[in-house]
């Protein structure tokens, strides 16, 4: 079923009765050629782009819980491209193009809405750092515009330019930043997916892989063993559990993050902002909830919920930032488990193990990565060789001192 | 969370600094055959346990001594508090 204008129409002509179950909800079979662990937004999407681009057949994705209940699911939807270093850049670049056609691409309203991020800065200092990361986007070929204070002041009215220790000094901008709406991310791939044969298997847990000479020949499941000819693993904050099970110890660690909604507002903001002088970001939804968020909480966890100490200093940072945010009412909050890597940035690589490639460590910034980490997932799952925006984010990396950290903060995950 | 200070008795998490799993303690000799590989070891990977996970926190906003925790990651509940002096020292460590 295709979706379009006329199909909305005629079903509301109709009593929505033609609609039907955008997935199938397959038995497993005994063997793919590809089997991807994970259900997340990186798994469906290396599932699609492997049967659609890269013409591969008999392909399975595993999802040990339902897809979309991770942290696809869970994310503050910010989608942008603004790095600084070379092993990034690119990469987060071709993400945002692939956003841009993503709807058209796979038929499906993911709400994707380019309203602009802007990126505030309080110093002097600052100003300096934002406008050498700015030239380095328009390098690669992204945008990005330094705004005065007077040009923030236009659309953001309301904020505290004159606060007496964090003064607004100005922002830089990328326009074609902004959010999607994140499940549709996982639904739209999904559907994309299956339409092309791919099997989703949800309540399908892996737990085990079965390797022989040094080679996975497969992964044992609640439901069973499925054998594969190559397996993708894209578990997210369970990287380093599911790794475990083939042996591997991973530079990672697995840290909480929360998630903040308040009550629905009328249009207050335009874009989304994030503070320059502590951790907060905030977003309007189009239901009109303020979105927003902070540091993770700052200890190894695997407990999808987060402390009480972290929410109390998002909100001081929201306070210093946007004091009317003190008049809204806070609906819900939630917490993700995130795979923080050493250096703060991605791996997509094989392992030591023939057949067993490995996708994770994307930290809080892995939803604006999810088009292009299924692409380049699966040009490797694919092609056996790493795509070229891609080639930097290897496993070796670590040993080879050829770190990719943009916060300059080294090993320390919890920083990143 | 509160951590029960083998000295000082419990005290609010928002005091410490975190500072990682508990294996960082066993530094190795950076003088000897094959350190490059052991620091490697050291410094990036990690077990990064879903269940007993053990750690250290550093009281800095309190007595500032460091402490190796106990800690389930998947409920945050924490089983056991030790000095990490004592702990280092346990594992044969002089100082
Ligand atoms: C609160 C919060 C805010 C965030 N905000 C942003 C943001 O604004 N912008 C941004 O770019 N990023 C953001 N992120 C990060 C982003 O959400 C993640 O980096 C990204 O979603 C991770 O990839 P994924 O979608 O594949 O993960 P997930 O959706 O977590 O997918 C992993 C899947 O693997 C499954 N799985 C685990 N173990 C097994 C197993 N043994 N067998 C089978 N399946 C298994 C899980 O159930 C899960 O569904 C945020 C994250 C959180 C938590």
């Amino acid at each position: 079923m295709r979706y379009s204008g006329f199909r909305v129409l005629k079903e509301a002509l109709t009593g929505h009765k033609g609609w039907q179950p955008v997935w199938r909800d397959p038995e497993p079979q005994a063997e793919y050629d590809f089997v991807i662990v994970g259900g997340g937004g990186h798994g469906l999407a290396t599932a699609y782009y492997l049967a659609k681009e890269f013409r591969q057949s008999r392909i399975a994705v595993l999802e040990k819980g339902w897809i979309g209940g991770g942290n696809v699911g869970r994310n503050t939807t910010i989608i942008r491209s603004n790095y600084l270093l070379e092993g990034n850049q690119p990469f987060y670049e071709f993400s945002l193009k692939l956003w841009e056609g993503l709807e058209q691409d796979f038929n499906y309203n993911a709400m994707v809405s380019q309203r602009g991020i802007l990126n505030l800065f309080h110093s002097d200092a600052q100003r300096d750092a934002y406008i050498r990361r700015g030239n380095a986007m328009i390098l690669h070929g992204a945008d990005a515009e330094l705004l005065s204070p007077a040009q923030v002041r236009r659309a953001y009215p309301f904020l505290d330019f004159d606060n007496a220790r964090f003064p607004i000094k100005g922002g830089l901008a990328q326009r074609r930043g902004g959010t999607v709406r994140h499940d549709a991310v996982a639904w739209g791939y999904a559907r994309g997916a299956d339409r092309r044969g791919v099997d989703i298997l949800q309540n399908c847990e892996v737990t085990g892989f079965r390797i022989a000479q040094g080679r996975c020949l497969g992964v044992e499941t609640s439901r069973g063993f499925i054998g594969a000819g190559k397996v993708g693993v894209a578990v997210a904050g369970y990287s380093s559990h599911v790794m475990a099970m083939a042996g591997l110890r991973l530079p990672i660690e697995s840290h909480v993050l929360q998630a903040f909604v308040s009550e629905g507002l009328k249009p207050v903001l335009p874009g989304v902002i994030t503070f320059g002088a502590g951790h907060f970001y905030c977003s309007q939804s189009d239901k009109g909830g303020l979105v927003f968020g902070g540091d993770i909480d700052g200890y190894n966890s695997y407990a999808q919920r987060g402390n009480l100490p972290v929410i109390e200093d998002v909100v001081e940072g929201g306070m210093a930032l946007f004091p009317g945010l003190g008049r809204a009412r806070l609906l819900r909050m939630w917490g993700g488990v995130m795979d923080m890597s050493m250096d703060g940035s991605p791996i997509i690589d094989r392992t030591d193990i023939d057949g067993l490639y490995f996708n994770g460590g994307w930290c809080y910034g892995g939803f604006k990565a999810t088009p292009a980490s299924g692409w380049c997932f699966a040009h490797l799952l694919a092609t056996d060789a790493p795509h070229a925006t891609a080639v930097a984010y290897r496993f070796d990396r670590f040993r080879r001192g050829a770190m990719i950290d943009e916060k300059g903060v080294g090993a320390q995950p919890n920083l990143h | 969370m509160l951590i029960e200070h083998p000295l000082l008795g419990p005290c609010d998490a928002q005091e410490f600094v975190y500072k990682g799993d508990a294996c960082l303690i066993d530094r190795p000799d950076g003088m000897a055959e094959g350190a490059e590989a052991a620091f490697y070891e050291h410094v990036y990977p990690r077990d990064n346990p879903a269940g007993l996970h053990r750690e250290l926190w550093f009281h800095e906003q309190g007595d500032r001594s460091w402490l190796v925790v106990t800690r389930n990651t998947r409920t945050h509940e924490i089983v056991k508090v030790e000095l990490a002096r004592d702990f280092a020292r346990a594992r044969g460590r002089g100082r």
